[in-house]
């Protein structure tokens, strides 16, 4: 972690830290009208049934993880939301981290017939639409150490203003800062062969992470239709690894960040039981992944497909929900994720009772490779605070130019039990 | 013709439904004798309509009790705002408080009165707005055994009505009319509805599934009155003949008249919700 992050970090939590103790003051809180403290604290295992690819890997990733959350609302609605992250984790150590995912300040008001709504300071922001892959998906940093299937984000500071009428919704973004994306350790799992080294983490601005980064996006709902057109001009979310050398001359992976803009569309139709949606990004700047020199290389790229839902399926009360999806990378086999031509199938089975008992199974195809990875979830409430959380992920992998041959290996099983407060 | 509010997606459906003034009299509709059954069924319906018009706006609370046949019990606690729109189906919006993993979901319904309702929910773990399908009509509210269907509005495009009789229900004197679901997508073959003559208030409906089996019996209960005008019944009990699972819901913090309009209805609205 470089000094600046440190500072950054220690800043925001006492920036917290004050919020906190202001609405602990009496007096200083009577602008409180209504607060809340909540969150969930799990307990998390994740087994890997394979021997490790690599040295040193470890065969668990296990501990612990906590979320609070603080609301604070003054009477005319404008709020404070807090939201911390804590991680324990002993397989690994590059998985034990901390993350302030919230930590802004939300006002709202009306001109004329509009409306507007500003939100100053660390947030969450998601767009799109598909399910396989966020494609679009742009303004927080993955916190790709959390899971491989990039859900996790990492919390951005962020001026964000909106603008909504009966002609949709213009929202505009400020991004002071850049977070870096969090990778494994040498002893964890689902990694690259080397290492990636955050502390050699590298910019194409000279401004490094403070560049200042701007992100727009217009959405609008007519009839059966929602979309979103957006733009992100700034530093890239997703690095290009380079390779390197530590101080002990062992071969690393670098991780370079450059500047880009990405124009992206979103959209999905709902007609029934039917879900059919689109993302499409097209993206210039980035580096892509031909060895041994990373060009610079424009890109389109987009995710395609459908959902149908059988609702209570033969009269069983269980929705019974089928989805496909098609991802295509302009760049194929130089593309930088594992996305370039491949084909999500999956179901989805709600059961619809008192547990709200859910299981999705999907497998994600690479029609280049051949290769393939399966995933099972499970999800079950157990009591009125506790539930459970039952994953599988398979991988098989068997072709050295594919990037998930790295993983081939990190097949695992996941169980969390979470108590929510 | 709209029988019921054509709108409300929402559980208050079947409240609004029951909801009449005190001044505008004793049920003309019901006193009608010289008409078909057809015609009486549908004057029910649609006076039961012109006294649940023109609330504006409220906001309430709903707990549910889930019971299972060995009388296990599960909550649910609910926030739920509304907005009237004219010539067209209700906004309205469900926050979910309890159980705590469902904390902050929230259900956005534009329903209307013709064509799909459109409904929006957010996801807080991933703050996530999903346009979801509004097909879903017959399935189970919350693991309940409350359908979308029973708590949405009962529109009059939807159903065919039918007087049936006049029978004792209490105290009180109802009518009892027959409602047949008209389209596709209901989970039932029809229902039977009673309504009180003096204040047009439905005491009980009793839900028929497709093979025409008792699969269901509604009864309300504690009705109040507010903004001297409407009736809101403040308990509601389902029960399922056929599972023996039942659930109680009640309605709390009524408040009618409050700030909202049509910008706390939106998907970024839906964003904010607490």
């Amino acid at each position: 972690m470089s000094l600046r992050v440190a500072l950054r970090r220690a800043a925001l939590a006492v920036a917290g830290l004050t919020a906190l103790t202001l609405a602990a003051e009496p007096g200083a809180a009577d602008w409180i009208e209504y607060h809340e403290f909540s969150g969930r604290l799990s307990v998390d295992g994740r087994w890997y049934p394979h021997s490790a690819a690599y040295p040193d890997q470890r065969s668990h990733a296990s501990g612990f993880s906590v979320a609070p959350k603080l609301y604070l609302e003054d009477e005319g609605g404008r709020s404070v939301t807090l939201e911390g992250f804590y991680r324990l984790d002993g397989g690994d150590s590059h998985r034990t981290h901390a993350d302030l995912r919230e930590a802004y300040l939300l006002l709202f008001g009306e001109i004329g017939e509009d409306e507007w709504e500003l939100r100053f300071g660390v947030d969450r922001v998601f767009w799109g639409v598909a399910e396989s892959r966020h494609l679009v998906d742009i303004i927080n940093q993955t916190d790709l150490i959390e899971h491989p299937n990039e859900e996790a984000k990492l919390g951005q500071p962020m001026v964000h203003v909106t603008l909504s009428g009966d002609w949709g919704a213009a929202e505009v973004f400020a991004l002071p800062y850049h977070r870096l994306r969090t990778y494994p350790g040498r002893r964890g799992r689902l990694r690259t062969m080397l290492i990636v080294d955050n502390d050699r983490a590298t910019y194409e601005s000279g401004t490094e992470e403070w560049h200042l980064d701007f992100a727009a996006r217009y959405s609008h709902s007519v009839g059966p239709f929602d979309f979103g057109v957006s733009v992100f001009d700034g530093t890239s979310r997703e690095p290009t690894l380079l390779l390197g050398l530590d101080r002990d001359f062992t071969p690393i992976l670098i991780p370079h960040y450059e500047q880009i803009r990405q124009f992206g569309l979103d959209a999905q139709m709902t007609a029934g039981a039917w879900l059919l949606k689109l993302e499409a990004i097209r993206r210039t700047g980035a580096r892509n992944a031909a060895l041994p020199l990373n060009m610079e290389e424009d890109y389109t790229a987009f995710v395609a497909g459908g959902e149908y839902t059988f609702y209570s399926m033969f009269d069983s009360g269980i929705d019974v929900g089928l989805l496909g999806e098609w991802n295509r990378d302009g760049r194929r086999e130089r593309a930088t994720n594992v996305f370039q031509n491949d084909v999500f199938v999956g179901a989805r089975l709600a059961f619809n009772d008192v547990e709200s008992t859910d299981l999705i199974v999907g497998m994600l195809h690479d029609a280049d490779f051949g290769t393939r990875s399966f995933n099972a979830e499970f999800n079950r409430r157990l009591s009125d605070e506790w539930s459970l959380h039952l994953e599988a992920v398979v991988f098989s992998s068997a072709d050295r130019m594919d990037l998930a041959y790295s993983t081939r290996r990190d097949s695992f099983v996941e169980l969390n039990l979470t108590y929510n407060f | 013709m709209t029988l019921c509010r054509p709108t409300l997606m929402a559980l208050s459906v079947v409240a609004l439904c029951a909801t009449y003034t005190v001044f505008s009299g004793a049920g003309t509709a019901a006193n009608a004798d010289d008409s078909s059954p057809e015609a009486r069924g549908l004057q029910i319906a649609e006076e039961a309509r012109a006294r649940a018009k023109g609330f504006g706006n409220f906001t309430a609370r709903q707990a549910m009790v889930l019971r299972n046949k060995q009388g296990q019990e599960s909550r649910r606690q609910l926030r739920f705002k509304v907005l009237e729109v004219e010539d067209d189906g209700d906004k309205s919006i469900f926050v979910f408080d309890e159980p705590r993993d469902v904390k902050g979901t929230a259900l956005l319904i534009h329903a209307r009165r013709q064509g799909d309702d459109e409904q929006w929910l957010y996801l807080p773990a991933l703050k996530r707005v999903k346009r979801i399908s509004s097909s879903n009509r017959s399935g189970s509210f919350m693991g309940s055994e409350f359908a979308y269907e029973d708590l949405s509005a009962q529109e009059v495009e939807k159903y065919t009505h039918r007087y049936l009789r006049d029978e004792p229900c209490g105290d009180l004197t109802c009518t009892v009319s027959e409602r047949v679901p008209v389209g596709k997508g209901s989970g039932y073959s029809r229902q039977l509805v009673w309504h009180d003559r003096e204040e047009l208030r439905v005491w009980k409906v009793e839900y028929y599934d497709r093979k025409n089996a008792h699969l269901k019996t509604l009864t309300l209960s504690s009705y109040e009155h507010y903004l001297d005008r409407y009736w809101q019944a403040g308990e509601m009990a389902m029960v399922n003949h056929l599972t023996g699972k039942s659930t109680d819901l009640s309605w709390s913090d009524f408040e009618f008249g409050t700030d909202l309009d049509d910008r706390d209805f939106t998907r970024t609205g839906l964003k904010r919700v607490r």
